[in-house]
């Protein structure tokens, strides 16, 4: 019902009284601080309880997969960065994966090492974040403060590995670009030592703080039923009592490899999963531990040997005619994979992130859809908000842990 | 004779293809060589009518006919145990074949194995929505219909989700352009302004390179400096000096700064 402004009754743009049924309808966002980013929350209101909820997205949207429609596949590497800005690498990543899988490619060992770790450390990063804002929107504004200032050790390290905090790009098709600098293992030692110390601290803070478990137990309840069939992963499927980690279960890179833990609750709130999240931090510093003392053992090579699809190192695009010819020929047209369709799922930290690419055999794809976990994380919202209080909404919005880069891609 | 642009895929195409160029396919395997895989093959097979299927890079792929879609996922998830419906959407053939393929990309949580389904419809065809067996279509077939107007029958709320309510045309079909189209270049200006503004404010620059040198509101003229929005054909084009202001530049090199070589 649109209603009439007049001297009497003014016009509120986020309110809408609605007389039949004594129900107020708001405006939850797009701009609202804890909206996460750009989401619009309709939510209809029978006092401060909530009766129906309509997540409106695409605030955010870019056609980031109509992008790659026109874009050759290492020109739009760059381009996933910014769907989960939280965690770049694990975009990159996931992208890179599905097209080595579609061309069959084999990673040089060390490449899996650097790669696994700058995954494992975005997870750390983006948990940490996660932890933050959540606490945040909570009102808990000291754990804020904390976990920032460890994400930005662990920024400082990505910064010292690919000159970039959040946009990474460090992870291309094929391999790696670079090495470790020198001192980066020993940083990396340094803050991995600290870390778990740092995480106590929080749980002290947090785990058993009356408030705390006040506002987020038994609030944002997803059911077993309601996680799978919202297609819901990560965390949220994990914190519904369904083990299932992308990592353990069908393994990339060098997790099958790895010893470490698949944390699971079944107490299925807000409560369970933030456990969840404090856990796997734990645990990805364990993986980090182990990949230090993998990383001595390989050999110094970088990038996939691979002439038709990937370009040589410099030194031999630099000596070499005919490898400065492929060079050229690599990146004015672009690579052409062969025909066919892959879907290559990873565990991004907001749960499964995948890339499905139809290739025709041209340097373009020629359909590509991101599977982005955060985009069914939102639209389960519809189905756990209803009957949760106007002080919820915001705890299982930040419990859910979406992205709206993602979400709109 | 003028080059021959076609209109029914705008997208990015190769500069240059080598004539004697044939892409290869990715190795497609028989379903016998996974024991799983043939299991579920036969009992798909006793459901619906299975047009072809073959195992591509470790995931079985199943042509099913659209009309069978919910026959063929309701036996998957009831009797394989594929619980989760990992991404639906659809890929434009409009061009080539006047017909949009349909994907639902399957998971098996016990077994960890994935089963793609493929369908064709043509392009006036609708399908049925599989919201009654997996809820997360909701989203995931609105978006369908969002980008690329492909109508999904007896979904509970079928309505743009990314785009406006009010757009028209659907942005990931082969026709439409990258930097979107005359309605696109219009919408902001007719939604914020109004219609009877568009002379006066013009259409949206929606290509990100565009540099105009005579437009002295939105671009900066560096070197030939004129006042804000003065007509650039009174203004005389002789070059101004740059001035560097010691005000604002800084030598942060200067001066008794410690830089630290490592962070505390």
């Amino acid at each position: 019902m649109q209603q009439q402004p007049n001297k009497l009754r003014p016009f509120f743009e986020n309110l809408n009284f609605e007389r039949d049924d004594n129900t107020m309808v708001i405006n939850f966002g797009p701009q609202h601080p804890s909206a996460h980013g750009q989401l619009r929350l309709i939510l209809e209101l029978d006092g401060e309880q909530v009766v129906k909820a309509h997540p409106d997205i695409g605030y955010l949207h870019r056609g980031i997969e109509k992008m790659a429609e026109n874009m050759i596949y290492n020109e739009f590497l760059p381009t996933t960065d910014r769907m989960d800005y939280i965690a770049s690498t694990s975009n990159n990543y996931a992208f890179a994966l599905a097209v080595e899988r579609l061309i069959g490619l084999e990673v040089p060992r060390r490449a899996q090492v650097i790669r696994t770790m700058l995954l494992e450390l975005n997870r750390i990063i983006s948990h940490l974040f996660f932890l933050a804002t959540h606490a945040l929107d909570v009102g808990a504004m000291s754990i804020f403060l904390y976990a920032f200032r460890e994400r930005e050790f662990a920024m400082d390290l990505m910064e010292d590995y690919c000159g970039a905090r959040l946009t990474h790009s460090a992870v291309r098709i094929g391999g790696v670009p670079l090495d470790l600098p020198e001192g980066w293992l020993t940083q990396l030692t340094d803050f991995i030592d600290r870390l778990p110390a740092q995480i106590k601290l929080y749980e002290d803070l947090l785990t058993e703080n009356r408030i705390w478990k006040m506002r987020l137990e038994d609030v944002g309840i997803v059911t077993p039923e309601q996680a799978l069939e919202w297609g819901c992963t990560g965390i949220m499927l994990r914190g519904s009592g369904i083990k299932y980690d992308v990592r353990k279960e069908e393994p990339y890179e060098l997790y099958g490899e790895l010893d470490f833990d698949i944390p699971v609750t079944d107490r299925c709130d807000s409560y369970g999963r933030y456990r969840l999240y404090m856990e796997e931090m734990r645990q990805s510093v364990r993986i980090l531990r182990q990949l230090i003392g993998m990383y001595a053992k390989t050999e110094p090579k970088l990038m996939a040997h691979a002439p038709q699809y990937i370009s040589a190192p410099k030194e031999e695009i630099m000596t070499q005619n005919y490898a400065l010819m492929q060079h050229f020929v690599l990146v004015t047209q672009g690579m052409r994979p062969p025909k066919g369709t892959v879907y290559a799922p990873t565990e991004s930290p907001k749960g499964e992130l995948g890339f499905w690419i139809r290739s025709e055999g041209e340097p373009y794809a020629y359909r590509l859809k991101a599977r982005a976990p955060s985009f069914f994380h939102t639209g389960i919202l519809q189905d756990i908000l209803p009957g949760t209080y106007i002080p919820d909404v915001v705890t299982i919005i930040g419990s859910t842990n979406i992205v709206f880069g993602e979400v709109d891609r | 004779m003028r080059k021959y642009t076609p209109k029914d895929n705008v997208q990015g195409r190769a500069k240059y293809t080598d004539r004697f160029w044939v892409a290869p396919q990715v190795p497609r395997q028989s379903v016998e060589e996974d024991a799983h895989f043939a299991e579920v093959l036969e009992k798909i097979k006793a459901a619906v009518e299975v047009l072809d299927a073959y195992i591509e890079i470790g995931q079985l792929v199943i042509h099913i006919r659209p009309e069978q879609n919910i026959d063929a996922l309701r036996t998957l998830k009831e009797e394989c145990g594929y619980a989760m419906c990992s991404e639906l959407s659809a890929v434009d053939y409009l061009a080539q074949d006047g017909e949009f393929e349909i994907f639902y990309q399957m998971l098996n949580l016990d077994e960890a194995k994935r089963v793609r389904f493929l369908t064709r419809i043509k392009e006036d065809q609708a399908i049925e929505s599989i919201v009654p067996l997996y809820a997360m279509a909701k989203f995931a077939e609105r978006e369908m219909y969002d980008m690329f107007g492909i109508v999904v029958n007896n979904h509970p709320y079928l309505k743009r989700i990314i785009m406006p309510d009010d757009w028209e045309g659907h942005p990931l079909r082969k026709t439409y352009p990258l930097e979107g189209d005359e309605f696109a270049s219009w919408y902001e200006v007719d939604k914020i302004f109004g219609k009877e503004y568009r002379d006066i404010i013009g259409p949206e620059l929606r290509d990100p390179a565009r540099v105009d040198r005579y437009d002295t509101q939105r671009f900066a003229r560096i070197g030939h400096e004129v006042p804000f929005g003065a007509d650039p054909e009174l203004v005389d084009e002789t070059e101004t000096p740059i001035e560097y202001s010691s005000d604002f530049l800084v030598d942060y090199n200067k001066g008794p700064h410690k830089v630290l070589d490592k962070r505390k």
